[in-house]
């Protein structure tokens, strides 16, 4: 049995939601918009709990950087089963390598042997925090997991990654940084009975400047638009016709 | 009349009978201000609906009978005992809670809705409030794991008129032997546990009705005829028959001859959850034509864009809120102790009216697609009907208020 499983979820637009560019162009208009944890936080939080409730993993703790409202969404990771949570508030523009650094900081006091994070989060994308982490700690990482197997006798896990070429199984000694891919599991529901649970759980508050460390933002925006809208395309009525119009646009 | 005495010892009780279950909302927000886990619990039985209760609304409508893993999972998710406390096996959420999830489950579907409703107050509101320590000890667990439950009031020959009950309990040693037929009762076909109304003495006209336990345990009871109804066909709504059915005293629910205090306000207080199910039921039928309507295009514009168009779904939104707000308001009325009646017949009213109005309108909008079964809204149109009848027909609910409205004067 392992421990302690860190798991980061951040507070992100819901998927759900149509996003609108800010008029200043310099963001995605976040006032009053549905925000929610990111999915693929969630998948990597369902595994974490899973392996708990498997008597693999004793404790999984849900930490996050942001604004007041992350306090939601760390309840809400409760509700679905981590034990308690660690809110580093800070109302500074979230990057990565801000966030991987809090983590490193958090993962030197808390000591988990996993650190269980979604691959990347869906309002920038950017992909990276499980990986700078990992860097930062100087432990192994593996990314994009559609299956995780815990060993904790033999102190490895078990990850099967989804790459370009297909699937590819490695043995990670840990402690290391997983990230999670979609495939990896379906995440429950909140039971109501949890989410009254969660209501007593506790939640540390810490501030970056606390942590040890400068959260401004390294990049800086410079505009953001929209994508060109799509033009329709054509019909074909067979394969001949295709073929045809292939060789005309020079693909064939 | 008597009606009106009957509603002045209702508020009075219900003043005492309160019990906070989690923190009380503070009235400095809007109506829509909700605490945490409110609006977790509303997030999560919004999706808990789209991602398992969707997929199969469409078949338990053609074929008329409910999913029992949609039962089952409604009881996993907690949903089946929301505002009973946790020392009793449920979640000790508050009224507001309760009326948010049976709201988002309506926007789906209002009849796994009114499974939830019909729970939640009708059947778990008596046995919380009047149960004795050992009837709620005994009961209040199974109704929030596994065991469904309904209210059996109405008979074939007593509607609105619900104090012209025809059931009798003689009275037989420890015992009381019930003998009559209830009709109209929803959940029955599910149900393993009753609360069903007799009268022990009809000399003594409506003093004599009493609430009595009786689970599928009991012999003489036996469900009879399921309704083929015009909407909400997934809710089974069948006879209840009750041959020399024996009930010990231990399951005299209350004291007897107080049934019909104990009716009256029950329904009063579930008046509100069937407001949240047509505010639902409402929601969800505009949520399933708007985007039609964007996308539709004629004479070179979408329908959402042709000024009739958008003055009559800003009509629809419009009420909508207004009945959503008089759902919310009655809600916290409840919570916070005070008297709630007119505003709850007030919001039943109004959110029923408002959804037959909606899903009517909707129907229209739609057009030619808004007419067949492939498209959801026609299922809309046929379960809003019910709202204007069930749990205090819409003139009930007028007399109501109407009589409370003088009272004001008096």
């Amino acid at each position: 049995m392992i421990s302690k499983i860190l798991v980061p979820v951040k507070r992100v637009v819901d998927y759900s939601v149509k996003i609108r560019i800010r008029n200043d162009k310099l963001g995605v208009d976040t006032e009053s918009v549905k925000m929610s944890m990111n999915p693929f936080d969630e998948i990597a939080l369902e595994e974490a709990v899973r392996l708990k409730e498997k008597g693999i993993v004793k404790e999984v703790v849900a930490i996050s950087l942001g604004p007041p409202g992350c306090t939601e969404t760390l309840r809400t990771a409760m509700a679905l089963g981590a034990d308690r949570s660690i809110h580093v508030e800070t109302n500074q523009d979230i990057q990565p390598l801000g966030v991987a650094k809090v983590l490193q900081k958090i993962v030197l006091k808390e000591n988990p042997q996993l650190v269980f994070t979604g691959k990347q989060a869906i309002d920038d994308d950017s992909n990276q925090t499980a990986q700078l982490l990992a860097g930062l700690l100087g432990w192994n990482q593996a990314t994009f997991a559609s299956k995780v197997e815990l060993k904790p006798d033999e102190e490895k896990v078990i990850v099967t990654r989804e790459v370009d070429g297909g699937l590819e199984t490695l043995s990670v000694n840990l402690p290391s940084v997983l990230s999670a891919d979609l495939r990896l599991n379906q995440p429950r529901f909140a039971k109501l009975q949890n989410i009254m649970k969660a209501r007593k759980m506790p939640i540390e508050r810490l501030t970056p400047e606390q942590v040890g460390v400068d959260v401004t933002p390294r990049t800086k925006i410079l505009s953001i638009t929209e994508p060109p809208t799509r033009k329709s395309g054509v019909k074909v009525n067979s394969v001949e016709e295709l073929v045809d119009k292939l060789k005309k646009e020079g693909i064939l | 009349m008597h009606r009106l005495r009957l509603l002045n010892t209702g508020i009075r009780t219900q003043q005492i009978c309160r019990k906070f279950h989690s923190t009380p909302a503070r009235r400095v927000g809007s109506l829509h201000s909700f605490s945490e886990e409110e609006k977790l619990l509303k997030d999560t039985v919004a999706r808990f609906a789209k991602e398992v209760i969707a997929p199969k609304v469409k078949k338990m409508d053609d074929i008329s009978l409910m999913d029992p893993t949609i039962i089952r999972a409604l009881f996993e998710q907690g949903l089946m005992g929301i505002e009973t406390s946790a020392t009793y096996g449920g979640n000790g959420m508050n009224f507001t809670s309760a009326i948010l999830a049976i709201e988002e489950i309506a926007k789906v579907d209002p009849s796994v809705s009114v499974v939830v409703d019909v729970q939640n107050t009708l059947v778990s509101i008596p046995l919380r409030r009047w149960g004795t320590e050992e009837q709620q000890q005994k009961y209040l667990p199974r109704l929030c794991t596994d065991t469904v439950g309904c209210f059996c009031l109405s008979e074939w020959g007593s509607g609105s008129d619900a104090f012209a009950l025809q059931t009798t309990a003689r009275r037989e040693g420890n015992s009381f032997v019930l003998n009559g037929t209830k009709a109209w009762i929803t959940n029955s076909g599910e149900s393993q546990f009753f609360i069903v109304f007799a009268n022990v003495d009809h000399s003594m006209g409506y003093k004599g009705i009493t609430a009595f336990i009786v689970t599928k345990h009991n012999t003489g009871i036996k469900i009879g005829k399921r309704e083929n109804k015009l909407g909400l066909r997934a809710s089974s709504t069948c006879e209840v028959n009750l041959v020399n059915c024996v009930v010990s005293e231990q399951d005299v629910l209350g004291e007897v001859g107080k049934g019909y205090k104990y009716a009256i306000e029950t329904l009063n207080e579930g008046r509100i959850g069937i407001a949240a199910q047509m505010c639902g039921l409402a929601q969800g039928a505009l949520d399933h034509t708007i985007p039609y309507l964007m996308q539709r295009k004629q004479f070179g514009q979408t329908i959402a864009s042709f000024q009739g168009v958008r003055f009559d779904y800003a009509w629809l939104a419009t009420e909508i809120e207004a009945a959503r707000l008089l759902t919310y308001n009655a809600a916290r009325l409840q919570e916070e102790g005070k008297p709630f009646t007119k505003e709850a017949a007030m919001a039943k009213l109004f959110s029923s009216e408002v959804a037959t109005r909606v899903a009517s309108k909707c129907v229209e909008m739609l057009g030619g697609v808004g007419f067949t079964k492939d498209f959801p809204v026609e299922k809309y149109y046929r379960d809003c009907k019910i709202g204007q009848i069930y749990e205090g027909t819409t003139n009930i609910q007028l007399e109501t208020i109407g009589k409370l409205v003088v009272k004001e004067y008096e």
